[in-house]
């Protein structure tokens, strides 16, 4: 799984970050979408999964293809 | 395709379960997720009540949300409507770059970060009101003795703006929202709220303190006519949606005791009881609404430039496809994709504040106020049927002195 972020298009929602703390965060000064980690672990997929469903602005897709 | 069904003659609005959709939106819904509608000033456009239609439209770059482009799927004239809001700073209303422009100088002050470390403020706010509500004693009306206030000083306190001004624009936002008021004197309450904001503004500009308006005012990036407006927008959204909420979701925890019993029993169920709340009872329930700015094609039905199409936000969150028994509050289900915040570059941005004030509202409520239980008969609770959100006029509620 590979998180492709475009930040250009990112609202600063938050539904990342609230859905997935440890690997979504906000940027300080506009709340857009900061990322830890694109190849999240497995443990993380269902959850980035409903993050990304859950992204309001498309900001966040996801590459199931890539391992 | 489906057959062409018969257009509607606007927006559905009546409601048998008072915990339900208006009636008929469900066949609808299973029927013709986006249908034909006649808006009742004669316009044609469209009601979408599918989930992932309400999803598509509204985030997509083709429908606008200036109100001078949009007609109202009601009776009842909207205020922006007979009379165009041309406010600066009213970013809800403008497009893309300009309500980008705006709503990323607000979003960095409303990051879920940001709203962890506001926390301990919404249980300072709580606590308070929960103290004054069990020293005056049962009953209560939870509207007007917790549901309202907390939000409003929530909101004050993050924007920076005096609490004790409240009286004026929590009437004046009231009648704004009311559609059984003549628009004129929606009109007018919107301008006396716009002319309290200005005064504010100016008051910000001459001494800037840390709250929200105070640091667009260091921004430099905003004249005062710019600041007012979104002031008033922030204070217009952050109080009145939350209170509908927090009493309209303590009623439905009442009528649903199995559920209020569980979320006394697993607190860690909170989180996804808000989501579950904020889907199941859909306050936004008369739009939102946009027009179309091309030719665009919505489950194959052709949307002409021009026309508008009205969303429903309660249809589209009891569809079906989407969440498994929907008309069941269910306080276990896993909380996301609901619209209830909306969806799309307008999604609420107050919606991190608003999740804390409501998960420890709730939690308050069911463990600080013992047997909570309706003051009347739930028959005889107000429904608020005929304003701009859905809710309860008033709660009577009563609890068990220890």
């Amino acid at each position: 799984m590979r998180i492709r972020v475009d930040r250009q298009m990112c609202v600063s929602a938050g539904m990342c970050a609230l859905t997935v703390p440890e690997l979504f965060d906000q940027d300080d000064v506009d709340g857009r979408v900061l990322v830890s980690d694109v190849t999240p672990a497995e443990e993380y997929h269902d959850r980035v999964e409903r993050a990304v469903d859950s992204c309001p602005s498309g900001a966040l897709r996801l590459d199931r293809a890539t391992v | 395709m489906a057959d062409t069904p018969r257009p509607l003659r606007g927006l559905p609005m009546r409601r048998d379960d008072r915990f339900a959709p208006a009636t008929g939106l469900a066949e609808l819904r299973d029927r013709h997720p986006i249908s034909p509608m006649i808006y009742p000033d004669g316009h044609r456009g469209w009601l979408v009540t599918g989930h992932d239609l309400a999803r598509e439209v509204l985030s997509s770059p083709h429908f606008s949300n200036r109100p001078e482009l949009l007609h109202s799927p009601l009776d009842a004239p909207l205020p922006t409507q007979e009379r165009p809001q041309t406010q600066p700073g009213f970013f809800l209303n403008m497009d893309p770059p300009d309500h980008t422009r705006l709503r990323r100088m607000l979003t960095g002050q409303f990051t879920v970060k940001r709203m962890r470390a506001l926390e301990p403020r919404v249980e300072a706010i709580v606590a308070e009101r929960i103290d004054a509500v069990l020293a005056a004693g049962p009953p209560a009306d939870l509207v007007a003795e917790f549901a309202l206030p907390v939000p409003s000083l929530v909101i004050c306190e993050l924007l920076g703006v005096d609490y004790d001004d409240r009286d004026g624009f929590q009437t004046d936002s009231h009648t704004l929202m009311d559609l059984r008021v003549p628009v004129e004197e929606r009109i007018a309450a919107r301008e006396r709220i716009g002319a309290f904001m200005l005064r504010t503004a100016h008051r910000k500009r001459g001494r800037p303190d840390d709250g929200l308006l105070g640091s667009l005012v260091h921004s430099g990036e905003l004249d005062d006519a710019e600041l007012a407006g979104v002031g008033f927008l922030m204070l217009l959204a952050g109080h009145e949606t939350t209170a509908n909420m927090l009493a309209l979701g303590t009623f439905a925890l009442l009528e649903h005791p199995d559920q209020a019993e569980l979320l006394r029993a697993r607190p860690a169920l909170m989180p996804q009881a808000v989501e579950e709340l904020m889907r199941f009872l859909s306050i936004v329930h008369m739009g939102p609404t946009r027009c179309a700015t091309a030719d665009v094609r919505i489950d194959g039905r052709l949307v002409t430039a021009g026309s508008n199409v009205t969303v429903s936000v309660p249809a589209a969150n009891h569809d079906p496809r989407r969440f498994d028994g929907p008309d069941r509050l269910d306080v276990t289900r896993p909380g996301t994709g609901h619209v209830g915040f909306g969806h799309g570059v307008h999604q609420c941005l107050g919606q991190q504040p608003a999740r804390p004030e409501m998960r420890i509202g709730f939690d308050a409520l069911l463990r600080r106020l013992p047997g909570l239980a309706l003051a009347v008969d739930a028959k005889a609770v107000p429904m608020r049927s005929d304003m701009g959100l859905y809710g309860v006029h008033e709660l009577p509620v009563t609890w068990r002195q220890e």
